[in-house]
């Protein structure tokens, strides 16, 4: 009360003293802040401008909400009214700035909006300088609003720019004019594209010229403080360069200058160089600049004494690799890695890890590093990075051999890392057969090998290589009798640990109880993973926390600029993209954080045991009560505008994540076999809360109904939240088509309800039965169907370099056979199909020839790609090539093999029995399984009429393991 | 914008503390203790620049003060650092050679000053004149009443009642009773004195 009593007195000290004791009693005491708002009120509105002052420095001292719904009205009109005192002008602009920042929905905008602009041109520096911070920010919101300011800030810029040091007085910081002014102004240029009325711009162009033909100059005074004001100028000159990303010229400029700071003397300098050098990186035209710095980079990580500037210089390396020296950065930094600082060391994993995935040449290699990885820094190796090896190994078959006796190779080390002994126990287990007619590496040495290790281990690696024990049995018939005499044990049968002990005597009776071909199917090798993104990369965005520096940035600017360096980045997603379709996102929202690993990856694979066993049946006699929906074409919504795209990702793949936002996410699995198909759709709720109402349909647009038989089962209308539920569906081609299924989801999310339609990835190609066929017959049948309706001739234009095997692998993803030594030019790709549809089947022959010159040069022309068909008619599939070729095409030859596409469960590769608890299941619950399992399908007769290779998705699929 | 500044001494005590964000005293308290851990184990070579959390922590040392502030990520270090720089040289300006003491027993000097030269986390004015000037016309209107404190603040002193340096608190929050208030340091127009701060601080 004495406070406030204060406040209102008309000595200075009084009221000083008053303020400061407000400034300490801001508890939201609302009497007493009555009073006080009063007595400020009164301060406001008297003519002395020390007492406006006071006032408003308190405002924003306390800066409350109750302040802002006070006087968030007033302080504009006292920052605009003609008769302010400049000292009152400016503590009103930041004090408004303040309140801004505390409760933005309290500052109304309003008429004086236009005349805060014209305090850029105010004659008092103070004054300028309190109104562009301002300004600054309130354009974030408004950029509308506050376009006019550009051309000022550039004039205001341009006269600072150009003055003398001595013209502005007080304002001249050691010969540098205005230092702050100018940081602030170029910091407001970055709230904005680069500007377009031209006169403006070649001004703007010219200050930066300026002050970057300045930092040439010798220097006007020794002290620190004057390099250090125009190097901050000219930071911030590079900073707002990089953001136009539009000057060649002067991204080059720029990345020289930084170039000569990286040997500056000053600790500081070098920092700052390593960081922007780190955003002038992803410019696509300033990338070759900064790559020749490399050495001078390499340099800096290895003698740089101060911590913080070596981070930068990994971090700066992590930027500007690109294919081309992945190489080099990858062992520099994992030479660095031995001597690195154990804070920053996990960090420097997950890029090696990162690097290492992504531009990984040979496999080998990947293998290699990551292996070298495991040894020098195992404590380090986060779970996420020993995963994701395992899984890219899964998936890609051509490593699979070399890694296991790579792993095999590490374990023998007398001591190696306990993440060493995992991915080896994985490998070994899953691929062993491939090593095993090596002597030195037969079945039982692999596994005394493990075995030995297998005492020094946590608990969870014992689990995972019991696991691997089991599968063992199943590829080494030989080691069954050790096996199981070392499950038997007691140590294992009678094990503390509920889940060793789980284990072992499950394994033990799966391993005596089952005959050899359910052992077989049960633990048949993994399948590849589902393509998601790469959790290390999510993992290295959590690290860096949210507002991160500019590295993250990086990640995600980065494939623009690797696409022109000859990279081959897939076009629909790059691993660096948050997720293959989280920019599709459907709400259009912010991405969702970089963590939700959605529901635990294990879980989610055991859930889809369990309904698999049942969705089996009706593949084998659907019976006829099986309500099946085929709604007809009701009160649907358009696709979504990015239908399309999500279906051309599907042209030449079977799998993957169809769709993804904030909500829900739409997997896909699907297998086709002549004119029939089934195809798994996951929907995984991503939030926490239930969906109600859930209701997937298919609906057929047009005269599909004739074309196309499209089977679904009805799924459970509710959806838990971090569940995922399974649909199938069964196709049948009945005759040729063209246009895709649409599929309908709808459900009610928090009351809300939510509708979404998107296109089934079911294209005729996918009916594509691949037929072999000798040089010459093919070129016989080939001249033969050249009638002009059984041509489809498509020519465009490769967007990227095209590489023979990426090519293959999307013509053979496309359906047909690919016919090797057929062509008489090695450079061009044939095929042959047949379509098979119920009504028909359709033969089809397919060329594509590459024109290395056209792709080169630019200039018209480019690889045709003809389709010969055996149909008279075919008008469905010129049709299809027509509509789809440019879409398809331009995919087709870019996209990398699978993996990069990719990425993956983030959680543990093993959905084993980890999430069975054991008192909710019998302890025997895996017989129980498989007794369901052989019921469905009696036996490896079904599984040789299915064949090996597509065994992936049927339902028998084995994920036990 | 510029989240908070602080300014403690080798032997890590606090001398004064300024933030523009609202923060919890916990919060406060663990983030001062945090940050001046990582500030004092640095050598004197190294860089004046550092990520923490997820801001960026501008300091410098000059003679036995560190001198922090934590500014966001898309803010320019270097002119945060010639920012401290301009602030140390408005303190000795005013003070007349600045000394760690000066800031000790006249913080609410340093905590005015500060004021006028930064408010909300932006810069106010960079003009060492205007900010002088406005601290100046305060000081003037103080010496209104000068009169009748001056007495009593020599009485307190003698009696020894002023606190000893270490459990001096420090911030906006220590209101000290103003018979204590040192008036108007030294008249207007006094010469720039050897700069103490300035002359051994930095590199």
């Amino acid at each position: 009360m004495e406070a406030v009593n204060l406040l209102s007195s008309n000595k200075y000290t009084e009221k000083q003293i008053g303020y400061l004791f407000i400034s300490v009693l801001v508890n939201s005491n609302s009497e007493l802040i009555r009073l006080i708002n009063n007595a400020i009120k009164n301060d406001l509105a008297s003519r002395n401008p020390t007492f406006m002052c006071l006032a408003l420095h308190c405002i924003a001292n306390v800066g409350s909400r109750e302040m802002g719904e006070a006087f968030a009205a007033d302080i504009p009109r006292i920052l605009v009214a003609g008769d302010s005192m400049d000292s009152v002008k400016q503590s009103a602009a930041l004090c408004l700035l303040r309140l801004y920042k505390a409760s933005p929905d309290l500052v109304p905008m309003g008429e004086w909006t236009a005349r805060v602009v014209h305090l850029l041109n105010d004659q008092h520096m103070g004054v300028v300088t309190a109104a562009v911070s301002l300004i600054t920010c309130l354009c974030k919101k408004n950029p509308d609003d506050f376009k006019t300011c550009i051309s000022l800030a550039v004039s205001r810029l341009s006269r600072i720019v150009s003055s003398a040091s001595t013209d502005l007085q007080d304002y001249t910081y050691y010969f540098v004019p205005a230092p702050w002014l100018s940081v602030k102004l170029l910091r407001l240029l970055q709230c904005y594209p680069p500007p377009e009325d031209a006169a403006v711009k070649g001004r703007l162009v010219e200050c930066l010229e300026t002050v970057l033909n300045k930092a040439q100059e010798p220097p006007k005074s020794k002290k620190v403080q004057h390099s250090n004001a125009k190097n901050a100028i000219l930071f911030e000159t590079i900073s707002l360069i990089i953001h136009y990303d539009s000057e060649p010229n002067l991204l080059v400029r720029a990345c020289n200058q930084l170039g000569q700071f990286l040997q500056h003397r000053e600790t500081n300098l070098r920092y700052l160089a390593l960081e922007s050098m780190c955003t002038l990186a992803s410019s696509e035209f300033s990338h070759e600049a900064v790559k020749t710095h490399i050495d001078t980079v390499i340099n800096a990580l290895k003698t740089e004494r101060d911590v913080s500037v070596r981070q930068r210089a990994a971090d700066l390396l992590y930027a500007m690799c690109d294919r081309s020296n992945a190489k080099q950065i990858v062992s520099e930094m994992l030479r660095y890695l031995e001597t690195a600082d154990y804070a920053i060391r996990e960090e420097i994993v997950l890029k090696v890890a990162i690097l290492a995935e992504k531009y990984a040449v040979d496999y080998s290699w990947y293998v290699d590093t990551i292996l070298n990885l495991i040894r020098i820094a195992g404590d380090y190796v986060s779970e996420e990075v020993w995963y994701r090896v395992l899984q890219i190994v899964t998936n890609r078959d051509d490593v699979q051999g070399y890694a296991a006796k790579t792993v095999f190779e590490a374990l023998q080390a007398p001591a190696c890392h306990e993440n060493m002994v995992k991915v080896g126990g994985y490998i070994l287990g899953e691929f062993g057969n491939l090593i095993a007619g090596d002597p030195r590496s037969s079945p039982p040495v692999q596994f005394s090998l493990l075995h030995s290790k297998f005492h020094l281990c946590s608990v969870a690696t014992r689990a995972l290589l019991l696991s691997t024990y089991i599968k063992f049995i199943n590829l080494f018939p030989e080691t069954k009798a050790t096996i199981q005499g070392v499950l038997r044990a007691g140590s294992q049968l009678r094990n503390a640990d509920v889940e060793l002990q789980q284990r072992a005597v499950e394994y033990l009776t799966l391993s005596s109880v089952a005959s050899t071909d359910v052992l077989a199917t049960v633990l048949e090798e993994m399948p590849p993973f589902p393509e998601r993104e790469s959790s290390i990369l999510a993992k290295l965005k959590r690290k860096k926390g949210p507002g991160a520096g500019s590295a993250l940035d990086d990640g995600r600017r980065e494939p623009s600029s690797h696409d022109i360096n000859g990279g081959v980045e897939p076009t629909p997603s790059t691993v660096s993209t948050p997720s293959p379709s989280a920019d599709l996102l459907g709400l259009r929202a912010a991405p969702p954080p970089a963590a939700p690993p959605a529901p635990s990856g294990a879980g989610n694979l055991l859930v889809d045991v369990f309904s698999d066993g049942p969705a089996a049946q009706p593949s084998l006699g659907p019976t006829p009560e099986e309500a099946f929906l085929s709604p007809g074409p009701e009160d649907i919504g358009p696709p979504i505008p990015e239908a399309d795209e999500l279906l051309n990702k599907f042209v030449c793949r079977n799998n993957g994540v169809l769709f993804e936002n904030q909500l829900l996410q739409i997997g896909v699995k699907s297998e086709f076999r002549q004119n029939l198909g089934r195809m798994y759709l996951f929907y995984g709720n991503k939030t926490s809360v239930q969906f109600q109402n859930f209701s997937p349909t298919v609906v057929h647009p047009g005269d599909l109904q004739t074309q196309l038989a499209v089977q679904t089962k009805r799924v459970a209308s509710q959806v838990d939240g971090g569940a995922q539920v399974q649909q199938v569906l069964n196709i049948e081609c009945l005759r040729d088509f063209l246009t895709p299924p649409l599929l309908s989801v709808r459900f009610r999310y928090g009351g809300a309800p939510q509708s979404l339609t998107l296109k089934l990835p079911v294209t005729i190609n996918k009916f594509f039965q691949p037929t072999e066929m000798a040089a010459q017959d093919f070129f016989q049948r080939w001249k033969q169907l050249s009638l002009p309706q059984q041509e489809a001739q498509k020519i465009f234009k490769a967007n990227h370099p095209m590489d023979a095997e990426v090519t293959k692998a999307k013509l053979l993803g496309f359906g047909s056979a690919l016919l090797d030594n057929v062509d008489p030019n090695p450079e061009n790709f044939v095929g042959a199909g047949i379509i098979q549809t119920k009504a028909l089947q359709v033969g089809c022959l397919l060329r594509l020839e590459p024109n290395a010159q056209a792709q080169v040069s630019g200039a018209l022309g480019g690889s045709p790609l003809r389709v010969h068909s055996l149909h008279p008619a075919p008008s469905c599939l010129t049709m299809f090539f027509q509509s789809h070729a440019s879409a398809l095409w331009p995919c087709l030859l870019p996209l990398l093999p699978p993996f990069c596409l990719s990425i993956l469960w983030s959680s543990s590769p093993f959905p084993s029995l980890t999430f069975i608890s054991p008192c909710s299941f019998h302890p025997l619950w895996p017989l129980f399984y498989l007794s369901s399992f052989t019921s469905v399908f009696p036996g490896p007769s079904h599984r040789g009429e299915r064949g090996q290779g597509s065994g992936n998705v049927l339902p028998s699929q084995p994920t036990l393991l | 914008m510029m989240r908070f500044m602080l300014l403690f001494s080798r032997q890590g005590k606090l001398r004064l503390q300024k933030w523009y964000l609202a923060t919890s005293d916990k919060e406060r308290k663990k983030m001062v203790r945090e940050l001046m851990q990582v500030v004092l184990a640095r050598k004197p070579k190294m860089c004046s620049f550092l990520e923490w959390r997820d801001l960026k922590v501008v300091y410098k040392r000059y003679a036995s003060l560190y001198f922090c502030c934590a500014i966001e990520g898309q803010d320019n270090e270097l002119i945060t650092l010639e920012l401290i720089h301009r602030y140390v040289e408005l303190l000795d300006k005013y003070f007349g050679s600045v000394c760690e003491l000066d800031i000790i027993f006249n913080f609410e000097k340093a905590y005015f000053i500060l004021d006028e030269f930064l408010m909300g986390g932006d810069v106010q004015d960079t003009s060492k004149k205007s900010v002088l000037k406005a601290i100046e016309q305060a000081d003037l209107l103080q010496e209104v009443r000068a009169g009748t404190l001056r007495g009593r603040r020599k009485r307190t002193k003698a009696k020894g009642t002023l606190p000893a340096l270490d459990t001096l608190p420090a911030g906006p929050s220590c209101p000290f009773p103003p018979s204590l208030w040192r008036l108007a340091p030294k008249a207007p127009g006094w010469p720039a004195g050897p700069q103490a701060l300035t002359a051994r601080g930095g590199r």
